[in-house]
């Protein structure tokens, strides 16, 4: 038995979750290997062979994989999937945006999402914006997984894996880069941050989170997250948002400003460690899953958290 | 161009679901359904893009219960021209929905199929990617805008490091992101107008697709429980807390 991890890979460097979808591969049993798919690449290929417990690392280096497009990514995956029981990637936006087409060129069901390994072909995924989770038996041959990085450990380091070239599948050409407008930050990644702090709708503009947010988690080496009310304003950009539909987080402490705790909000955060909420109103339901609730009204608690820190 | 838009009736997204006690599923008995949230994105685009002069016709389709044609009169009555139902009273999984979408395509033909990214019951995101593999056409996954470029469809998308914009050739699946548009509520005249438009009601059988689950549901369960914490009176007593009790400071 034998599976397939395809690395989120960004420019020459692999995203930190390929490990933890290892990790989740491992439980699957089976040899693993990782297909790295990249634009120059070299780099990206080597990390991924010192990941501990990897066998080798499939290296397909072309143009068309620049940019993580899904349908010339989607044919590559196809062109080696004969080999592999199963084929994992993190369910993140390139994975969830690439893996559906991957299953439905084999005529296989997804497994979307998976946050624990039960059998090799029974997993746990969350539904209803994780208010129930289901245990599911995948009856195809090849299952082709998405995977919640959070819900997995890492796999250490310390593997020397072989690298061996693949060559690249043709580009069916249907669609093409124009351009990407990407977040800058010294902050920590999002997802793999061990301190998150969160503002919601009540921050009410950039410059509040600039002013009331930004030090707190520069203090704290934290990153910073937001509810989708806070990013459909324009407070802060798309990529903070927190939830259901958003970033699933699940840091040792997440610190959620002015944010009600709408389910949907909750479904991203809710398996941190420790949860803070700080909110005005009393009965909001963030405080049903805080560890430590805060009732002030966040223009004179921040201030004093900046102070005290 | 002719415009697709699958809808899916699903729980309401404010309705907090409960499990079964026996773990065969959610509780769906008297809890309110309405049309997947993003699938309302799907249809307010394409409303937008006929108001634009781009698309010509919209046709809404689901897949679900007769209860179902309640979602599509809703497209409808926000602008939609005709609704397709494929009548049903089993869960199709994403890949059964992709090849019965398939084969209505192959029918109707439109240049443009837009879906929801995600259905919020079973949050599985796939529907509109598998429909772009069967067909061999390109996708604008996650989509925040969409804009006509001659014989393209610009889709900028929403992704983990920001934005990112691609050119598609037509046809084309796009899946709609939260925020591309603020979908419309439909007005009175156009509720009444709606129940004149047509709705073709058809059954699975008549399109000769496989649509057999291949996932098994072995059981449904609750999530861990989280149990509300203490309230502090200060942010002195936060910090002490969050330093020496909880030891993540
Ligand atoms: C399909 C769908 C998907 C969704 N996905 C997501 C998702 O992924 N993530 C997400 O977050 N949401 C998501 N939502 C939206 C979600 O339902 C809520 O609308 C949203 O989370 C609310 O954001 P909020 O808590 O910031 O705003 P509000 O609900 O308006 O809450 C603001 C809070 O701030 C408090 N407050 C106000 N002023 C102060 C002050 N001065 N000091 C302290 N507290 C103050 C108020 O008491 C209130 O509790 C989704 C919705 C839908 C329909
Ligand atoms: N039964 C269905 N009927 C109509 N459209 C559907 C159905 N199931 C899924 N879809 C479409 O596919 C999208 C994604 O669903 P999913 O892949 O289940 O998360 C939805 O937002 C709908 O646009």
């Amino acid at each position: 038995m034998a599976n397939l991890v395809v690395a989120d890979v960004h420019g020459s460097s692999i995203d930190e979750s390929t490990h933890k979808t290892v990790t989740a591969a491992l439980a699957i049993g089976g040899d693993v290997d990782i297909l790295i798919a990249g634009s120059g690449a070299d780099d990206a290929a080597a990390a991924a062979a010192k990941i501990s417990g990897v066998r080798k690392v499939l290296h397909a280096d072309d143009p068309a994989y620049a940019h993580r497009l899904a349908e010339p990514l989607a044919d590559l995956i196809v062109s080696v999937a004969g080999d592999y029981d199963a084929i994992l990637k993190t369910a993140a936006t390139t994975g969830k945006n690439v893996m559906p087409r991957v299953a439905a060129l084999l005529d296989v069901m997804q497994i979307s999402e998976i946050v624990s390994v039960e059998a090799p072909d029974t997993f746990v995924r969350p539904i209803y914006a994780g208010n129930a989770m289901a245990t599911v038996k995948s009856n195809d041959a090849k299952k082709v997984i998405t995977v919640r990085a959070t819900s997995f450990k890492a796999a250490e380091e310390g593997g020397s894996a072989a690298v061996e070239k693949v060559s690249a599948a043709a580009d069916p050409g249907l669609s093409s880069f124009v351009g990407e407008e990407l977040t800058k930050s010294d902050r920590p990644e999002l997802t793999g941050a061990k301190i998150v702090i969160s503002g919601g709708r009540a921050l009410a503009s950039y410059e509040n989170f600039e002013k009331y947010i930004f030090p707190i988690a520069d203090k704290l080496g934290a990153a910073v997250g937001a509810s989708r009310a806070a990013v459909d304003a324009g407070y802060v950009p798309n990529d903070y948002q927190v939830g259901q539909t958003g970033k699933v987080v699940a840091p040792e402490l997440y610190i959620a400003v002015g944010i009600s705790g709408a389910i949907q909000h909750l479904a991203g955060m809710k398996d941190s460690k420790v949860i803070v909420a700080i909110n005005k109103d009393e009965d909001a339901p963030i405080f049903q899953v805080a560890d430590y609730g805060l009732v002030a009204d966040l223009f004179n608690a921040l201030p004093e958290l900046e102070q005290a820190l | 161009m002719k415009v697709l838009v699958p809808v899916k009736r699903v729980i309401d997204y404010n309705v907090k679901v409960r499990v079964k006690s026996d773990q065969s599923g959610v509780d769906l008995a008297n809890v309110k359904m309405s049309m997947n949230p993003f699938d309302e994105i799907a249809v307010e685009e394409a409303i937008r893009l006929k108001e634009g002069g781009t698309a010509t016709e919209i046709v809404a389709i689901s897949i679900g219960p007769e209860k179902a044609q309640d979602q599509i009169r809703q497209a409808l009555a926000m602008g939609a021209d005709r609704g397709i139902l494929i009548k049903t009273d089993d869960d199709i999984e994403p890949l059964g929905v992709a090849k019965l979408l398939k084969a209505v395509v192959e029918e109707e033909k439109p240049e443009l199929v837009i879906l929801g990214k995600q259905a919020i019951d079973d949050d599985s995101n796939q529907t509109g990617q598998m429909l772009a593999a069967l067909l061999g056409w390109s996708q604008g996954t996650f989509a925040s805008k969409v804009e006509k470029d001659g014989d393209k469809l610009n889709v900028t998308r929403e992704i983990d490091g920001g934005l990112q914009t691609i050119s598609l050739a037509l046809p084309a699946i796009v899946t709609t992101d939260l925020r591309l548009n603020e979908p419309r509520y439909a007005s009175l005249p156009n509720i009444m107008k709606a129940k004149k438009k047509p709705l073709d009601v058809k059954e699975i059988g008549d399109f000769g697709v496989d649509v057999a689950p291949r996932l098994e549901t072995i059981k449904v369960s609750e999530p861990p429980k989280r149990e509300a914490g203490v309230k502090v009176e200060t942010v002195a007593e936060l910090v002490d807390k969050l330093k020496n009790e909880a030891g993540v400071l």
